[in-house]
């Protein structure tokens, strides 16, 4: 676009030469210019502003997460539903099937059934059928020497060893069982040891019991995963699938659970709030004092001119500035503290939730705004010459 | 002179002090409130944990096999070994008796419901409700109310109302837990629905009118089960002074290499380290020292699963204690730099009347240790408030302070305003006072 020189410029040429609006783009080279020759004080209240937005991140991810995570802790004790069949009946045959299809593959069913059988001597003893792979999953507390790999091999309970082979034996002597009139050799695999019932039962693989007594599984225990609304979901969804069994939820497990998960997640979310609010007292602090540090600035911009409306503007703005930078990079080294927290502490990652960012970034705007304000409240009362005079 | 122009200056610019002090006092609340809460968490999630029920067991020695399916007690009543009532008391007398929250003795026995041709089998099981013992000078209550939190009773009399005198006659407050020491009885919920009975109604078990006092609920077998006072259950059975086994809930430490450890084969020091530990297997050894012929053993279902738990909430709170010390620490530097950044004109006539840059810094030092100690005891008192709201408000009970925290809260706090005044306070030294005084810069 160029004139010869003398020629008269037409009113649209002249519009087009100071396109893009000098107003506009003085006001956002004031804006640049403030950060960079400034760039010690706008350094440190960035810094403040990210380190704020970092641990309000790093709470509110953890707050979510740790919830999921201390769920999948507490489902180490265990089964939280039982399906019980009706009147010591067995179960359909199906059953397994349809639990596992509707609560989905990442819940845990296991299957037990029941049946009193004799030993040599005629002393009775419980013995149970059940599916060895899942039960380890289910019961991680089950103390167990060796878990049975054989067909025929058994699971002797501490106290039902001690019946079945009176002397201590280590070097695994079957024994023999019978069940109406039916015998049956056993290894003894291993011992099992929990302290509760189990420490009084042999344990069997369900088929080679089934074989053995004819007796289907009778109790199926579920390891339900999710909030308690969830669970109470699955066991309505439960109750429906299967009206031939009673679907039980464990009231220790679950009442247990919501004790210390409650408390837990009370305890977090005070310490979380006590966290965020003294970060964001921090940035407070730092941004009041790095305006207030400017007054000189104000000053000459009111001297030269400038309305009050554009003073503010421009300082609202540059923090407004500060606190969208501040909260952008502050999620993301958050979110690494939250994830670096969730494997240190509970050895799986927390997954990262960017839900939280437009909290976290209102947030960081909302008080770098207000620490924007206060001081500039403060400054408007004052007279630009008192100011550049230095007093 | 020193000591003048510090005190003047507090005297003259006590909007600024007052800012930097409430930075100060709020950082150090925060820190102090929440060190308390961290090294108190333990101890309330471990109270919480007991809410899991019981995490040991005593057994009699000698005992024979549990032949149970279902809740349903196939043994012979009279075949087995029992433990001594009069035994239980001494639980309170074991070395770590402050952990053990409580203890319930079970007597189960298997008795015939109804008369006539259609009673039936039922499992009737005798322990404490909430029972009144003493041991030595010392009088507590124990039973199943404290040791299974979980178990439920339907406290209202069949149509809803609350029970009337004269309705139930044995005792006029007849609906709820039976007292320890009445005839009443608890009915589990399914077995209630299978009778058809109330709370209020009669039934006849062993050949005894026993009053229904409460429907029992608790999810597990019991719910098909008859549970009685332990006078009854020994009535019952013709065992006076008996029972079967003592569920025991006790907080513990959680396990690590020397709880596993076997007692017999430890030198004497690490012996006493065992034994001096509230680990559950040192419990356990020590409550078969105190019962005669008996066999304690952890269940392992909650006692293995509440470590954990336990370690990574304490984990948790830890990692947020760090995160809370830090912004407090970031909050009083903050501050503090604020302040001192502010009176770089101040610095600048001093070192224009010859002051040199460690007379500045000693009087900018001595401020910030005054701010930090009046900052850090309202802070110190600020957050054993707030702690001892949080604990109240979340765990009913009280979070307490160590009274050893509080030198190092204000050592802490001392150390931090000093470092976050340091850059500072340099800073405005090393300025040209020409510039500072020309209000440059």
């Amino acid at each position: 676009m160029s004139t010869a020189p003398g020629t008269l410029l037409t009113p649209k040429q002249v519009a087009d030469r100071r396109a893009p609006s000098p107003h506009i783009s003085m006001f956002g080279r004031m804006l640049l210019r403030a950060a960079v020759l400034r760039r010690r004080r706008a350094a440190s209240a960035l810094l403040a502003m990210i380190v704020a937005a970092a641990v309000a991140t790093a709470m509110m991810n953890l707050y979510v997460d740790v919830q999921a995570k201390l769920r999948t802790e507490f489902r180490n004790y265990g089964a939280n539903v039982v399906i019980v069949a009706k009147d010591g009946q067995s179960l359909p045959t199906d059953t397994m099937a349809r639990v596992e299809s509707t609560l989905g593959a990442k819940t845990l069913a296991v299957p037990f059934s029941y049946a009193v059988a004799r030993t040599k001597d005629g002393q009775s003893v419980v013995v149970v059928g059940t599916d060895f792979t899942r039960a380890r999953q289910l019961n991680h507390w089950w103390k167990v020497s060796h878990w049975p790999d054989a067909p025929s091999d058994a699971l002797v309970g501490m106290r039902a060893a001690a019946v079945v082979n009176p002397k201590a034996n280590p070097n695994r002597q079957p024994f023999e069982l019978t069940f109406q009139g039916k015998a049956i050799q056993l290894a003894p695999a291993g011992m099992l040891q929990t302290g509760a019932g189990e420490d009084s039962r042999i344990y069997l693989d369900q088929s080679e019991f089934q074989n053995w007594t004819g007796v289907a599984p009778s109790t199926i225990e579920v390891a339900a995963n999710g909030t308690a609304a969830e669970v109470e979901v699955s066991i309505r969804q439960l109750a429906q699938l299967l009206p031939s069994a009673e679907i039980r939820p464990v009231r220790q497990i679950m009442e247990g659970e919501a004790n210390v998960l409650n408390k837990t997640r009370a305890t977090l979310y005070a310490s979380a709030t006590l966290v965020v609010l003294t970060s964001a007292l921090c940035v407070l602090a730092t941004l009041i004092g790095w305006v207030f540090d400017r007054r000189r600035d104000f000053a000459i911009m009111k001297a030269l001119g400038a309305s009050e409306h554009l003073v503010n503007g421009f300082f609202a703005a540059e923090a407004a500035a500060l606190g969208v930078v501040g909260a952008i990079l502050g999620f993301f080294i958050g979110i690494g503290v939250a994830i670096w927290i969730g494997r240190v502490n509970f050895h799986a990652p927390v997954v990262p939730r960017f839900s939280v960012f437009p909290y976290v970034l209102a947030g960081s705007v909302a008080v770098a705004l207000i620490s924007a304000i206060l001081p500039i409240e403060l400054l408007r009362r004052v007279q630009p010459a008192i100011i550049l005079r230095g007093e | 002179m020193f000591p003048r122009i510090v005190y003047e200056s507090f005297r003259r610019q006590p909007r600024r002090k007052l800012l930097a002090g409430i930075a100060i006092t709020l950082g150090v609340a925060v820190a102090t409130a929440m060190i308390a809460v961290a090294t108190d968490i333990g101890d309330k999630i471990n109270r919480e944990l007991r809410s899991y029920g019981a995490n040991l067991v005593v057994t009699p020695q000698e005992d024979t096999l549990d032949v149970e399916v279902g809740g349903v007690n196939l043994k012979p009543p009279s075949d087995g070994a029992f433990l001594s009532e009069a035994d239980l008391p001494k639980i309170r007398g074991t070395f770590w008796h402050h952990n053990i929250v409580g203890f319930s003795p079970m007597l189960p026995v298997t008795v015939k419901l109804g008369s006539g041709s259609d009673a039936k089998d039922v499992t009737l099981v005798g322990t404490y409700f909430n029972k009144p013992l003493s041991f030595g000078k010392e009088d507590f209550t124990t039973g199943v109310k404290i040791t299974h939190p979980w178990w439920k009773v339907e406290d209202k009399c069949g149509d809803g109302v609350p029970p009337r005198p004269g309705r139930v006659e044995d005792s006029p407050a007849a609906c709820g837990w039976p007292d320890d020491n009445s005839q009443n009885i608890l009915v589990g919920e399914r077995l209630a629905t299978k009778l058809g009975k109330k709370p209020g109604d009669r039934v006849e078990v062993a050949g005894r009118q026993l009053t229904i006092s409460g429907i029992l609920s608790t999810g597990a077998a019991e719910d098909d089960q008859i549970v009685a006072p332990l006078g009854l259950a020994q009535q019952i059975l013709g065992r006076p002074g008996v029972v079967r086994r003592v569920y025991v809930s006790a907080m513990t430490k959680p396990q690590d290499a020397l709880a596993i450890r076997d007692p017999k084969t430890m030198t004497p020091e690490v012996y006493d380290r065992w034994y001096c530990s509230p680990y559950v297997q040192s419990i356990a050894f020590q409550l078969e020292e105190v019962i005669p012929h008996s066999h304690a053993e952890q269940i392992r279902q909650v006692a293995q699963n509440e470590g954990t738990v336990l370690s990574r909430i304490k984990g948790l709170m830890l990692l947020i204690t760090f995160a809370a010390l830090f912004a407090s620490a970031l909050a009083v530097s903050a501050a503090m730099a604020t302040a001192i950044y502010e009176r770089r004109v101040e610095v600048g006539l001093m070192k224009a009347l010859g002051a040199g840059s460690f007379a500045v810094s000693a009087i900018f030092f001595a401020e910030a240790l005054l701010l930090a100690i009046v900052g850090g005891i309202a802070g110190f008192f600020a957050g054993a408030l707030l702690a001892r709201q949080i604990g109240r408000s979340i765990f009913n009970s009280e979070i307490s302070i160590e009274p050893v925290l509080f030198p190092i809260i204000i050592a802490i706090a001392v150390f931090v305003t000093f470092a976050g005044s340091a850059a500072a306070i340099r800073r405005a030294v090393k300025f040209d006072p020409v510039f500072a005084l020309r209000g440059e810069g």
